[in-house]
């Protein structure tokens, strides 16, 4: 256990729910859920979920802490908005569930072979760098993030679509050096680290 | 008078990216409806819906805080307009949540200090499609149409993220009708009760959970065959590529023998006004629309 995660079991005791609603974006609906199973009903890849949201919901109610924040369940969300225009008690589900990914993450918990984890994390790096994103590099760390040996087969798997893309101007090498980027990068990247820092000030008091 | 907006293109548009066929076509789309697109100096990345794992919620809002106030800055009094449905949503979620927060507003204010911005966070926020609906019309859409894009029948893709959760005004989160009357407009046929229309393609996903994603994509591209489609359209850059590009390997897996082209809104438009493929982006197709190709060579 990290040290982050040991202090807010401490801090918060048996109430994962009051933990929730002050730490995970949009927590605060989490106690609306009337259990009616919509969201889950509704969701493209529900089959796929360990537990689908309205599970979730309750077993933040019932201190399951380690089952939630452990489970793959929250990245298998597509963000397709699905739960949430079909919520009676319109709860912004894809905003929780994205929540408690980075919750999760953020105190070092999170099932970290998770392909979607391990995707969203490359993502938020490519684009945090230069400000734009670069999709020769994101889908060449794509291929290659379990390991090298791995990665060649995966690519060679996807060579086929990587060539349609480059001979349709969709793709470009000379994104391998450089690439696009937004001008001012010093203050963009001031701009997230201060960002950051607060975010990190408002979870840790 | 030509119409003047703030536009945000996003990281997909940009040269030698997976959907720079789509500027291109609205390009050339824009130019005949007198649209002129005042492109936000200096834009970012809106970080999508998936930069959830690294970003946190105050610097995944700072991003498209950067954004409007850039514009607010530079393009002051125009709308702010994108093409990409993420880009469009996170801009507009962005702008929704910190309305309603007095202290990430704030925050926020502060993160973007650090970069000479202050945001008011007035602008409005338009996805490109309600641009067509709202200032240009049907009427109009249709007024300049030279090469009506007869004997089509075409399956109008929405997908997800340019229906919910904010979608366009007037239009049911089920059973949207815009596109279809788009493509009715650019003088095609579309596919009646197409059964996918507002499905999911497994966005992001289609690169970490492919498996997964490709039996969604089946079944999007089965339903617009069931419907006797020649080809599917989409407002969405995501949409577009997960639909077009993976064909071949659920071919392989699942025994199918899809090869149906998939085009944007855009793209029909730019032809039926009498632009050529190349200003359509059609050369961007890895599937060729060669019904297309066909009218724009006419």
């Amino acid at each position: 256990m990290t040290d982050i995660n040991t202090g807010m079991v401490e801090k918060y005791r048996n109430d994962f729910l009051k933990e929730v609603e002050a730490n995970v974006e949009e927590g605060d609906w989490v106690k609306m859920c009337m259990q009616c199973g919509v969201c889950s009903g509704s969701c493209p890849l529900g089959s796929d979920w360990d537990h689908p949201p309205q599970e979730l919901f309750m077993m933040i109610r019932a201190g399951k802490r380690d089952e939630v924040l452990q489970s793959t369940s929250m990245w298998m969300c597509t963000s397709c908005y699905n739960c949430i225009v079909r919520c009676p008690r319109e709860l912004p589900i894809t905003h929780i569930m994205h929540g408690l990914a980075h919750y999760a993450t953020r105190l070092g918990i999170e099932p970290k072979n998770q392909p979607t984890r391990q995707f969203a994390q490359l993502f938020w790096d490519n684009l945090a760098k230069n400000g734009r994103v670069n999709e020769l590099w994101l889908g060449v760390n794509l291929y290659f993030m379990n390991g090298f040996v791995n990665g060649i087969k995966v690519a060679l798997g996807m060579a086929g679509i990587g060539l349609g893309m480059l001979k349709t101007g969709r793709l470009s090498l000379k994104e391998l050096v450089g690439g696009h980027t937004v001008k001012d990068k010093k203050g963009f990247q001031a701009m997230i680290k201060k960002a950051q820092e607060l975010e990190a000030a408002r979870i840790d008091n | 008078m030509s119409k003047e907006y703030s536009f945000y293109p996003g990281c997909s548009s940009q040269e030698g990216a997976s959907s720079s066929n789509y500027l291109k076509s609205v390009n050339a789309m824009c130019d005949v409806l007198d649209i002129k697109l005042n492109i936000i100096p200096d834009w970012n990345c809106c970080s999508a819906s998936i930069g959830y794992c690294g970003g946190g919620e105050l610097p995944r809002l700072a991003l498209s805080a950067r954004n409007i106030a850039l514009s607010e800055q530079h393009n002051a009094g125009q709308d702010i307009v994108a093409t990409c449905a993420a880009c469009w949503l996170s801009t507009k979620e962005t702008q929704e949540r910190l309305d309603s927060d007095a202290g990430l507003m704030s925050e926020t204010n502060e993160a973007l200090a650090e970069a000479g911005l202050k945001l008011e966070n007035k602008s409005k926020i338009r996805h490109m499609v309600e641009v067509l609906i709202e200032d240009v019309g049907y009427e109009e859409m249709a007024k300049h149409v030279k090469k009506p894009l007869d004997g089509i029948k075409i399956a109008g893709y929405v997908g997800c993220q340019t229906n919910r959760p904010f979608g366009i005004e007037g239009e049911s989160f089920e059973n949207p009708k815009y596109l279809d009357k788009f493509i009715e407009t650019m003088g095609a046929e579309p596919v009646e009760n197409y059964d996918k229309k507002v499905s999911c393609c497994g966005g992001a996903l289609a690169f970490s959970e492919p498996d997964k994603s490709q039996l969604l994509i089946k079944d999007i591209i089965e339903a617009a065959y069931d419907g006797g489609a020649d080809m599917i359209v989409t407002p969405c850059p995501v949409c577009q590529m997960n639909v077009e590009v993976y064909q071949d390997k659920i071919n392989a897996k699942h025994g199918t023998k899809f090869n149906i082209p998939v085009t944007y809104y855009s793209t029909l438009m730019s032809v039926a006004y009498g632009k050529t493929g190349k200003e359509s982006g059609l050369d961007g197709q890895i599937i060729r629309a060669k019904q297309l190709e066909a009218i724009a060579s006419k």
